[in-house]
């Protein structure tokens, strides 16, 4: 295993109490106050999370956007200057390589911003796709920080240390602007399901920034968040989280990500026969949201049954805190996954009534 | 922080030899954070030191409890069921979670002093 990373905050975490443990190769702050609290916080006010640990990846050239194509199973097309897309990438047998963001700062400049755990192998992922397009490819993750900072009062906030009207910014939008004086890319993005900014800067300027965002939000009742409430917030949230809902044996198809696999168009992508193969001969497995009917908090791994068959098993579980019930996303046999069925969870090997429910679980009022 | 008059085990229980209540110590609720479920063994049950006797869950981690002395089972805190924040609220006081009619494994308990150094251990 190579050694564990710090992000340029480390010492900030600590500073203000936070409770270290490691994630995806870095030491992390999982909780300040705790995990309910922060939660909560980000629903109600705003919240300020270290994500410095994400990779970015910048593309240049000629061919960037064709190249781009080829990784991804999203629309490229979709995009343009000053926008985002989401998008799976996948290998050549419809297995997720990764879920990313496409940054387009022009046609011939992008960024992927990849999960923290996947820096490496999706570097060389990349690099591998390479054959002759005119492209210039640099792992900038290293140099690059991010925040995100999400909730109700995210924009009042941030608003007050930029002279950009960031009511332009709309969502899946991005500005390069001045933030408190660092040079920063601002996008209407995130983990959380609700309004807010992920702000990418220079690594040597995250730590005034930060602290910057925690004075200059104070009266809105900032606070920093810990991985911990940025998972229960993106769970509630229906968003899904690799090594969970996504991974080299999931494909995006049975993750419910469909939307994201551009199946129609002509472009080519890696992958894309095998998923179109998994569509025509139909899924064999869904990802489907539970919600427990008996007492018992579902968690990932604990297997699904319908009438003492096993059908799937669960891929993230969690009391929710917005919601204050036990709910769970499942991969299952998709002959079960319709909504309304009641299936049981094997809680410590005791079966445990749940009943498939819509997702997202959580959906900020508008 | 581990009160002088309670019983501890290196599993990080307390147990109240006076009222015979038992418990998670201070160290172990926030070791776990907001806790958010329990699962209650039943009134009545026979225990032996070491049986597994229910488990609390916290947003992030699941922690089963066990038995730290032999007995039976008298009264279990129904109240955690619906307000499971009891113990890292009031972990000594309103957050015990069983009671138990003790027959043995009482001298093997730890007192504060001893369970003290354990945790400065870990």
């Amino acid at each position: 295993m190579t050694e564990v990373k710090r992000t340029p905050l480390y010492e900030e975490h600590v500073k203000l109490g936070g409770k270290i443990v490691e994630f995806g190769g870095f030491e992390m702050p999982v909780q300040y106050k705790g995990i309910i609290e922060e939660h909560n916080t980000v629903r109600e006010q705003a919240g300020l999370f270290d994500v410095s640990h994400m990779g970015e990846f910048e593309i240049k050239g000629k061919d960037a956007k064709k190249f781009i194509q080829k990784l991804i199973t999203n629309d490229v097309e979709k995009i343009e200057p000053g926008k985002i897309i989401y998008s799976p990438m996948c290998y050549e047998n419809g297995g997720t390589v990764d879920d990313l963001l496409v940054y387009c700062f022009t046609w011939e400049h992008f960024w992927l911003v990849v999960n923290a755990s996947n820096i490496e192998k999706d570097w060389q992922w990349v690099q591998e796709q390479k054959s002759d397009e005119d492209v210039e490819l640099a792992n900038i993750s290293g140099k690059t920080a991010q925040l995100a900072l999400q909730g109700p009062k995210a924009q009042e906030i941030l608003q007050s240390l930029t002279s950009i009207d960031l009511g332009e910014i709309k969502y899946y939008r991005f500005q390069e602007e001045l933030v408190a004086g660092c040079q920063s890319v601002v996008s209407r993005t995130g983990y959380t399901g609700e309004d807010g900014f992920e702000i990418y800067l220079n690594a040597n300027e995250v730590v005034f920034l930060w602290k910057e965002l925690l004075t200059q939000g104070q009266s809105q009742g900032i606070a920093p968040i810990g991985l911990g409430a940025r998972d229960t917030l993106r769970f509630e949230a229906g968003l899904p989280l690799y090594g969970h809902e996504l991974g080299s044996k999931i494909t995006p198809l049975e993750a419910g990500l469909g939307m994201f696999v551009d199946l129609k168009s002509d472009n080519d992508f890696i992958g894309k026969s095998a998923l179109l193969k998994q569509k025509e001969e139909g899924l064999k497995r869904k990802k489907i949201g539970l919600e427990m009917l008996e007492r018992g908090i579902p968690r990932e791994g604990y297997v699904v049954y319908k009438d003492e068959q096993e059908i799937g098993y669960v891929t993230s579980g969690s009391f929710c805190p917005s919601l204050g019930k036990n709910l769970a996303n499942a991969l299952i046999n998709i002959a079960q996954a319709q909504i309304g069925n009641t299936l049981a969870v094997s809680i410590r090997n005791r079966p445990c009534q749940a009943v498939i429910v819509k997702t997202p679980f959580y959906k900020r009022e508008v | 922080m581990y009160p002088e008059n309670l019983k501890y085990t290196k599993e990080h229980e307390w147990v109240d030899l006076e009222t015979k209540k038992i418990g998670i110590t201070q160290y172990a609720q926030e070791a776990l954070g907001d806790v958010v479920f329990v699962e209650l063994p039943e009134v009545g049950t026979h225990l032996e030191v070491g049986d597994s006797i229910g488990v609390v869950e916290s947003v992030k981690a699941v922690s089963d409890i066990y038995a730290p002395v032999s007995g039976k089972v008298i009264a279990v805190n129904e109240e955690l069921l619906d307000n499971p924040e009891l113990i890292n609220q009031d972990t000594y006081g309103k957050g015990w979670i069983l009671q138990m009619e003790i027959t043995e494994g009482e001298e093997d308990l730890l007192d504060a002093q001893g369970y003290q150094k354990i945790i400065e251990e870990e």
